[in-house]
Protein backbone atom coordinates (compact mmCIF):
# COMPACT_ATOMS: atom_id res chain seq x y z
CA UNK A 1 0.00 0.00 0.00
CA UNK A 2 3.04 2.32 0.65
CA UNK A 3 3.30 5.23 -1.53
CA UNK A 4 0.47 4.99 -3.60
CA UNK A 5 -0.91 8.32 -5.08
CA UNK A 6 -4.35 9.54 -4.09
CA UNK A 7 -6.09 8.96 -7.07
CA UNK A 8 -5.28 5.03 -6.58
CA UNK A 9 -6.08 5.00 -3.08
CA UNK A 10 -10.11 6.56 -4.54
CA UNK A 11 -10.53 4.23 -7.19
CA UNK A 12 -9.29 1.17 -5.04
CA UNK A 13 -11.49 2.39 -2.18
CA UNK A 14 -14.91 3.06 -3.81
CA UNK A 15 -14.73 -0.21 -6.41
CA UNK A 16 -11.65 -2.67 -7.02
CA UNK A 17 -10.76 -3.07 -2.99
CA UNK A 18 -14.42 -1.59 -2.07
CA UNK A 19 -14.85 -2.14 1.85
CA UNK A 20 -18.28 -3.73 1.14
CA UNK A 21 -18.19 -5.80 -1.95
CA UNK A 22 -14.40 -6.88 -1.46
CA UNK A 23 -14.22 -7.35 2.30
CA UNK A 24 -17.64 -7.97 3.57
CA UNK A 25 -16.58 -5.79 6.28
CA UNK A 26 -18.36 -3.62 8.89
CA UNK A 27 -22.06 -4.34 7.33
CA UNK A 28 -23.43 -5.30 11.25
CA UNK A 29 -23.62 -1.79 12.48
CA UNK A 30 -25.14 0.01 9.26
CA UNK A 31 -27.48 -2.18 7.68
CA UNK A 32 -30.32 -2.92 10.66
CA UNK A 33 -31.32 0.96 9.73
CA UNK A 34 -31.13 1.00 5.68
CA UNK A 35 -34.80 0.87 5.43
CA UNK A 36 -34.62 4.62 5.98
CA UNK A 37 -32.79 7.02 3.66
CA UNK A 38 -32.66 10.08 6.02
CA UNK A 39 -31.12 7.50 9.12
CA UNK A 40 -28.41 5.58 6.54
CA UNK A 41 -27.05 9.03 5.88
CA UNK A 42 -26.38 10.24 8.85
CA UNK A 43 -25.38 6.89 10.17
CA UNK A 44 -23.05 6.76 7.10
CA UNK A 45 -21.65 10.04 7.51
CA UNK A 46 -20.51 9.42 11.19
CA UNK A 47 -18.89 6.56 9.70
CA UNK A 48 -17.18 8.69 7.37
CA UNK A 49 -15.90 10.81 9.82
CA UNK A 50 -14.99 8.58 11.96
CA UNK A 51 -12.79 6.48 9.51
CA UNK A 52 -11.17 9.47 8.22
CA UNK A 53 -10.08 10.88 11.73
CA UNK A 54 -9.50 7.86 13.80
CA UNK A 55 -6.96 7.09 10.61
CA UNK A 56 -5.52 9.73 10.94
CA UNK A 57 -5.23 10.31 14.40
CA UNK A 58 -3.90 6.44 14.87
CA UNK A 59 -1.04 7.61 11.91
CA UNK A 60 -0.48 10.81 13.64
CA UNK A 61 0.48 7.75 17.02
CA UNK A 62 2.28 5.28 15.08
CA UNK A 63 5.21 5.56 16.52
CA UNK A 64 4.29 6.27 20.05
CA UNK A 65 1.92 3.31 20.26
CA UNK A 66 3.66 -0.45 21.43
CA UNK A 67 2.87 -2.71 18.93
CA UNK A 68 1.56 -5.18 21.83
CA UNK A 69 -1.33 -2.79 22.69
CA UNK A 70 -2.05 -1.10 19.56
CA UNK A 71 -5.19 -2.80 19.49
CA UNK A 72 -6.69 -1.17 22.28
CA UNK A 73 -5.25 2.29 21.61
CA UNK A 74 -6.92 2.33 18.29
CA UNK A 75 -10.02 1.01 19.84
CA UNK A 76 -9.89 3.79 22.49
CA UNK A 77 -9.34 6.64 20.02
CA UNK A 78 -12.56 5.14 17.39
CA UNK A 79 -14.70 5.28 20.62
CA UNK A 80 -13.47 8.63 21.04
CA UNK A 81 -14.51 9.61 18.24
CA UNK A 82 -17.91 7.63 18.41
CA UNK A 83 -18.63 9.47 21.67
CA UNK A 84 -18.48 12.96 19.68
CA UNK A 85 -20.89 11.79 17.00
CA UNK A 86 -23.17 10.45 19.72
CA UNK A 87 -23.56 13.56 21.56
CA UNK A 88 -23.83 15.99 18.34
CA UNK A 89 -26.67 13.75 17.18
CA UNK A 90 -28.23 13.52 20.23
CA UNK A 91 -27.96 17.14 20.34
CA UNK A 92 -29.13 18.79 17.01
CA UNK A 93 -30.87 15.40 16.12
CA UNK A 94 -32.79 13.99 18.80
CA UNK A 95 -35.58 12.52 16.63
CA UNK A 96 -32.93 10.47 14.33
CA UNK A 97 -30.93 9.66 17.65
CA UNK A 98 -33.79 7.47 18.95
CA UNK A 99 -34.17 5.51 15.64
CA UNK A 100 -30.83 4.86 15.45
CA UNK A 101 -30.79 3.30 19.25
CA UNK A 102 -28.04 1.17 19.52
CA UNK A 103 -26.29 1.34 16.22
CA UNK A 104 -24.23 4.46 16.68
CA UNK A 105 -22.49 2.74 19.43
CA UNK A 106 -21.76 0.12 17.19
CA UNK A 107 -19.85 2.15 14.79
CA UNK A 108 -16.69 1.48 17.03
CA UNK A 109 -17.10 -2.28 16.39
CA UNK A 110 -17.24 -1.58 12.65
CA UNK A 111 -14.39 -3.53 11.39
CA UNK A 112 -13.71 -1.54 8.43
CA UNK A 113 -12.16 1.27 10.70
CA UNK A 114 -9.84 -0.86 12.76
CA UNK A 115 -8.86 -2.70 9.66
CA UNK A 116 -8.24 0.39 8.01
CA UNK A 117 -6.40 1.65 11.29
CA UNK A 118 -4.20 -1.63 10.92
CA UNK A 119 -4.10 -1.75 7.37
CA UNK A 120 -3.14 1.25 6.34
CA UNK A 121 -2.72 4.45 9.25
CA UNK A 122 0.13 2.29 10.85
CA UNK A 123 2.05 2.41 7.62
CA UNK A 124 1.25 5.70 5.59
CA UNK A 125 1.74 9.90 6.82
CA UNK A 126 -1.19 11.24 8.06
CA UNK A 127 -2.55 13.10 5.50
CA UNK A 128 -2.81 10.12 3.25
CA UNK A 129 -4.37 8.15 5.97
CA UNK A 130 -6.91 11.10 5.89
CA UNK A 131 -7.83 10.52 2.16
CA UNK A 132 -7.68 6.75 2.70
CA UNK A 133 -9.99 7.00 5.98
CA UNK A 134 -12.48 9.32 3.89
CA UNK A 135 -12.19 7.37 0.55
CA UNK A 136 -13.21 4.21 2.31
CA UNK A 137 -16.20 5.56 4.13
CA UNK A 138 -17.16 6.88 0.53
CA UNK A 139 -17.07 3.30 -0.74
CA UNK A 140 -18.91 2.21 2.45
CA UNK A 141 -21.34 4.86 2.02
CA UNK A 142 -21.75 4.68 -1.48
CA UNK A 143 -23.39 0.80 -1.40
CA UNK A 144 -25.32 1.22 1.76
CA UNK A 145 -27.14 4.44 0.35
CA UNK A 146 -28.06 2.27 -2.52
CA UNK A 147 -29.26 -0.26 -0.14
CA UNK A 148 -31.66 2.16 1.33
CA UNK A 149 -32.67 4.03 -1.58
CA UNK A 150 -34.48 0.77 -2.78
CA UNK A 151 -35.62 -0.18 0.23
CA UNK A 152 -37.53 3.32 0.91
CA UNK A 153 -38.22 3.46 -2.05
CA UNK A 154 -39.96 0.14 -2.17
CA UNK A 155 -40.97 -0.23 1.43
CA UNK A 156 -42.69 3.06 1.92
CA UNK A 157 -43.21 4.86 -1.47
CA UNK A 158 -41.19 7.42 -0.22
CA UNK A 159 -37.38 9.12 -0.70
CA UNK A 160 -36.21 11.10 2.69
CA UNK A 161 -39.27 11.36 3.71
CA UNK A 162 -41.40 12.70 0.96
CA UNK A 163 -43.80 10.84 -1.18
CA UNK A 164 -42.57 9.99 -4.68
CA UNK A 165 -44.99 6.98 -5.80
CA UNK A 166 -48.60 7.59 -6.11
CA UNK A 167 -51.54 6.41 -3.95
CA UNK A 168 -51.71 3.76 -6.56
CA UNK A 169 -48.44 1.96 -4.99
CA UNK A 170 -48.27 -1.02 -3.12
CA UNK A 171 -45.94 -0.83 -0.72
CA UNK A 172 -43.05 -4.03 -0.02
CA UNK A 173 -43.92 -4.87 2.70
CA UNK A 174 -41.00 -7.14 2.79
CA UNK A 175 -38.36 -4.08 1.97
CA UNK A 176 -39.01 -2.70 5.35
CA UNK A 177 -38.50 -5.93 7.00
CA UNK A 178 -34.52 -7.12 7.84
CA UNK A 179 -34.29 -10.03 5.20
CA UNK A 180 -34.75 -7.78 2.24
CA UNK A 181 -31.30 -6.17 3.45
CA UNK A 182 -29.55 -9.38 3.49
CA UNK A 183 -30.88 -9.97 -0.29
CA UNK A 184 -30.52 -6.57 -1.54
CA UNK A 185 -27.00 -6.91 -0.46
CA UNK A 186 -26.06 -10.28 -1.82
CA UNK A 187 -27.88 -9.50 -5.05
CA UNK A 188 -25.86 -6.00 -4.92
CA UNK A 189 -22.49 -7.82 -4.52
CA UNK A 190 -23.49 -10.20 -7.62
CA UNK A 191 -24.08 -7.49 -10.23
CA UNK A 192 -20.83 -5.48 -9.22
CA UNK A 193 -18.51 -8.76 -8.80
CA UNK A 194 -19.93 -10.11 -12.72
CA UNK A 195 -18.96 -6.66 -13.33
CA UNK A 196 -15.57 -7.15 -12.29
CA UNK A 197 -15.24 -10.53 -13.59
CA UNK A 198 -16.24 -9.60 -17.14
CA UNK A 199 -13.72 -6.69 -17.07
CA UNK A 200 -10.67 -8.76 -15.85
CA UNK A 201 -11.63 -11.19 -19.06
CA UNK A 202 -11.91 -8.58 -21.50
CA UNK B 1 -40.77 -2.76 25.64
CA UNK B 2 -41.48 -2.37 29.04
CA UNK B 3 -39.10 -2.99 31.88
CA UNK B 4 -41.52 -5.40 33.30
CA UNK B 5 -41.79 -8.07 30.68
CA UNK B 6 -40.93 -11.92 31.55
CA UNK B 7 -37.06 -13.11 31.95
CA UNK B 8 -38.84 -16.65 30.21
CA UNK B 9 -40.27 -15.20 27.06
CA UNK B 10 -37.26 -12.55 26.52
CA UNK B 11 -35.31 -15.83 26.63
CA UNK B 12 -37.48 -17.34 23.55
CA UNK B 13 -37.94 -14.16 21.96
CA UNK B 14 -33.99 -13.41 21.89
CA UNK B 15 -33.64 -16.97 20.41
CA UNK B 16 -35.96 -16.88 17.91
CA UNK B 17 -38.54 -13.75 16.77
CA UNK B 18 -36.06 -11.51 17.81
CA UNK B 19 -32.21 -12.93 16.63
CA UNK B 20 -29.57 -10.28 16.85
CA UNK B 21 -28.09 -11.74 13.93
CA UNK B 22 -31.59 -12.00 11.51
CA UNK B 23 -32.92 -9.59 12.76
CA UNK B 24 -30.98 -6.86 14.07
CA UNK B 25 -27.57 -7.62 11.95
CA UNK B 26 -25.46 -8.32 14.69
CA UNK B 27 -22.11 -10.22 14.34
CA UNK B 28 -22.03 -10.67 10.87
CA UNK B 29 -18.09 -10.05 10.44
CA UNK B 30 -16.99 -13.07 11.43
CA UNK B 31 -20.12 -15.03 11.05
CA UNK B 32 -19.50 -15.01 7.45
CA UNK B 33 -16.10 -15.83 7.53
CA UNK B 34 -16.03 -18.63 9.97
CA UNK B 35 -19.38 -20.04 8.67
CA UNK B 36 -17.57 -22.55 6.55
CA UNK B 37 -17.44 -25.29 8.54
CA UNK B 38 -19.19 -27.11 11.39
CA UNK B 39 -16.59 -27.26 14.02
CA UNK B 40 -15.21 -24.15 14.16
CA UNK B 41 -18.89 -22.64 14.03
CA UNK B 42 -19.88 -24.96 16.92
CA UNK B 43 -16.68 -23.14 18.79
CA UNK B 44 -17.49 -19.62 17.80
CA UNK B 45 -21.25 -20.13 18.54
CA UNK B 46 -19.95 -21.62 22.34
CA UNK B 47 -17.29 -18.98 22.49
CA UNK B 48 -19.93 -15.97 21.66
CA UNK B 49 -22.47 -17.49 24.01
CA UNK B 50 -20.41 -17.38 27.00
CA UNK B 51 -18.93 -14.09 26.90
CA UNK B 52 -22.48 -12.66 25.69
CA UNK B 53 -23.51 -13.82 29.07
CA UNK B 54 -20.85 -13.22 30.81
CA UNK B 55 -19.98 -9.11 29.61
CA UNK B 56 -23.68 -8.70 29.45
CA UNK B 57 -23.90 -9.13 33.29
CA UNK B 58 -20.91 -7.35 34.13
CA UNK B 59 -21.83 -4.39 32.22
CA UNK B 60 -25.16 -4.08 33.88
CA UNK B 61 -23.36 -4.04 37.32
CA UNK B 62 -20.69 -1.46 35.85
CA UNK B 63 -23.83 0.49 34.97
CA UNK B 64 -25.90 0.38 37.72
CA UNK B 65 -23.58 0.62 40.77
CA UNK B 66 -20.59 2.86 38.79
CA UNK B 67 -21.74 4.81 35.57
CA UNK B 68 -25.01 5.66 36.74
CA UNK B 69 -24.38 7.06 40.20
CA UNK B 70 -21.10 8.64 39.37
CA UNK B 71 -23.59 10.38 36.03
CA UNK B 72 -21.19 9.13 33.78
CA UNK B 73 -22.95 7.67 30.99
CA UNK B 74 -21.55 9.80 28.16
CA UNK B 75 -18.34 7.47 29.03
CA UNK B 76 -20.43 3.72 28.49
CA UNK B 77 -19.16 3.14 25.30
CA UNK B 78 -15.59 3.34 26.11
CA UNK B 79 -16.28 1.08 29.25
CA UNK B 80 -18.87 -1.13 27.79
CA UNK B 81 -15.62 -1.76 25.30
CA UNK B 82 -12.77 -1.86 28.15
CA UNK B 83 -14.71 -4.36 30.19
CA UNK B 84 -15.72 -6.60 27.03
CA UNK B 85 -11.57 -6.38 26.61
CA UNK B 86 -10.60 -7.34 29.71
CA UNK B 87 -12.95 -10.15 30.41
CA UNK B 88 -12.36 -12.22 26.73
CA UNK B 89 -8.71 -11.17 27.83
CA UNK B 90 -9.34 -12.82 31.52
CA UNK B 91 -11.78 -15.46 30.15
CA UNK B 92 -8.85 -16.54 27.60
CA UNK B 93 -6.16 -16.80 30.50
CA UNK B 94 -8.46 -18.58 32.64
CA UNK B 95 -9.29 -21.11 30.31
CA UNK B 96 -6.00 -21.33 29.36
CA UNK B 97 -4.91 -22.28 33.01
CA UNK B 98 -7.62 -24.64 33.78
CA UNK B 99 -8.27 -27.10 30.79
CA UNK B 100 -5.93 -26.59 27.38
CA UNK B 101 -8.13 -29.06 25.97
CA UNK B 102 -11.17 -26.92 26.16
CA UNK B 103 -8.70 -24.07 25.25
CA UNK B 104 -7.64 -25.83 22.27
CA UNK B 105 -11.25 -25.33 21.05
CA UNK B 106 -12.05 -22.02 21.91
CA UNK B 107 -9.05 -20.31 22.38
CA UNK B 108 -8.14 -19.13 18.77
CA UNK B 109 -11.78 -17.71 18.52
CA UNK B 110 -11.48 -15.89 21.96
CA UNK B 111 -9.53 -12.77 20.36
CA UNK B 112 -12.04 -12.93 17.26
CA UNK B 113 -14.68 -11.78 19.61
CA UNK B 114 -13.98 -8.48 21.39
CA UNK B 115 -14.91 -7.12 18.13
CA UNK B 116 -17.88 -9.00 17.53
CA UNK B 117 -20.53 -6.32 17.24
CA UNK B 118 -23.11 -8.96 18.59
CA UNK B 119 -21.33 -8.34 22.14
CA UNK B 120 -21.39 -4.44 22.21
CA UNK B 121 -24.61 -4.89 21.01
CA UNK B 122 -26.57 -6.65 23.46
CA UNK B 123 -24.83 -4.17 26.33
CA UNK B 124 -26.23 -1.47 24.19
CA UNK B 125 -29.58 -2.93 24.09
CA UNK B 126 -29.79 -3.61 27.37
CA UNK B 127 -29.11 0.17 28.75
CA UNK B 128 -31.45 1.72 26.03
CA UNK B 129 -34.11 -1.28 26.40
CA UNK B 130 -33.50 -0.81 30.44
CA UNK B 131 -33.47 -4.55 31.27
CA UNK B 132 -33.52 -5.29 34.81
CA UNK B 133 -30.98 -8.00 35.91
CA UNK B 134 -32.72 -10.82 35.31
CA UNK B 135 -34.14 -10.00 31.60
CA UNK B 136 -30.30 -9.01 30.82
CA UNK B 137 -29.59 -12.86 31.69
CA UNK B 138 -32.48 -14.26 29.80
CA UNK B 139 -31.68 -11.62 26.76
CA UNK B 140 -27.48 -11.80 26.64
CA UNK B 141 -27.99 -15.63 27.08
CA UNK B 142 -30.92 -16.03 24.43
CA UNK B 143 -29.08 -13.72 21.82
CA UNK B 144 -26.18 -15.69 22.37
CA UNK B 145 -28.39 -19.15 21.98
CA UNK B 146 -30.05 -17.64 18.95
CA UNK B 147 -26.56 -16.41 17.14
CA UNK B 148 -25.09 -20.05 17.76
CA UNK B 149 -28.31 -21.58 16.31
CA UNK B 150 -27.86 -19.44 13.30
CA UNK B 151 -24.27 -20.02 12.73
CA UNK B 152 -24.52 -23.95 13.26
CA UNK B 153 -28.10 -23.67 10.43
CA UNK B 154 -25.70 -21.79 7.87
CA UNK B 155 -22.44 -23.68 8.08
CA UNK B 156 -24.73 -26.71 7.49
CA UNK B 157 -26.60 -25.11 4.70
CA UNK B 158 -23.04 -23.74 3.03
CA UNK B 159 -21.93 -27.51 2.81
CA UNK B 160 -24.96 -28.20 0.51
CA UNK B 161 -24.02 -25.02 -1.68
CA UNK B 162 -20.61 -26.17 -2.23
CA UNK B 163 -21.73 -28.58 -4.52
CA UNK B 164 -24.60 -26.55 -6.12
CA UNK B 165 -23.76 -25.02 -9.43
CA UNK B 166 -23.66 -21.29 -7.82
CA UNK B 167 -23.01 -18.56 -10.51
CA UNK B 168 -19.29 -17.16 -10.50
CA UNK B 169 -20.58 -13.41 -9.68
CA UNK B 170 -22.74 -14.87 -6.55
CA UNK B 171 -19.70 -17.57 -5.48
CA UNK B 172 -19.00 -17.03 -1.70
CA UNK B 173 -20.25 -13.58 0.09
CA UNK B 174 -23.40 -13.12 -2.69
CA UNK B 175 -24.82 -16.47 -1.98
CA UNK B 176 -24.11 -16.68 1.49
CA UNK B 177 -26.15 -13.27 2.19
CA UNK B 178 -29.10 -14.51 0.37
CA UNK B 179 -29.09 -17.76 1.79
CA UNK B 180 -29.37 -15.61 5.48
CA UNK B 181 -31.83 -13.44 3.82
CA UNK B 182 -34.20 -17.16 3.54
CA UNK B 183 -32.98 -18.09 7.53
CA UNK B 184 -34.26 -14.58 8.52
CA UNK B 185 -37.51 -15.09 6.77
CA UNK B 186 -37.85 -17.96 8.80
CA UNK B 187 -37.17 -16.94 12.25
CA UNK B 188 -39.27 -14.15 11.46
CA UNK B 189 -42.11 -16.14 11.05
CA UNK B 190 -42.36 -17.13 14.45
CA UNK B 191 -42.76 -13.20 15.32
CA UNK B 192 -46.49 -13.81 15.78
CA UNK B 193 -46.13 -15.37 18.80
CA UNK B 194 -43.67 -13.35 20.45
CA UNK B 195 -42.48 -9.60 20.09
CA UNK B 196 -40.16 -7.80 22.64
CA UNK B 197 -38.44 -5.21 20.06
Amino acid sequence: MNGETPAAILKSNLWTNNPIFIQILGICSTLAITNNLVNTLIMTLAVVFVTGLSNTTVSVLKSLIPRKVRMIVQTLIIAFYVILVDIVIRAFLPEISKALGPYVGLIITNCIIMGRAEAFAQLNPPIMALWDGLTSGAGYMAVLVVIAIIRELLGAGSLLGYQILGAGFTTWTIMVMPPSAFFLLGTLIWVAKTIMIRKEST
Amino acid sequence: MTPQINPLILLFASIFTGNILLTNFLGLCSFISISRDMKSANGLGLAVTVVLTLTALINWAVMHYILIPLNLMVYRYIVFIIVIAATVQMLEMIIDRVSPALYMTLGIFLPLITVNCAILGVALFMQIRNYGLLQTLAFSFGSGLGWWLAIIALAAIQKKIARAPVPAGLQGPGITLITIGFMALAFIGFSGMLNVS
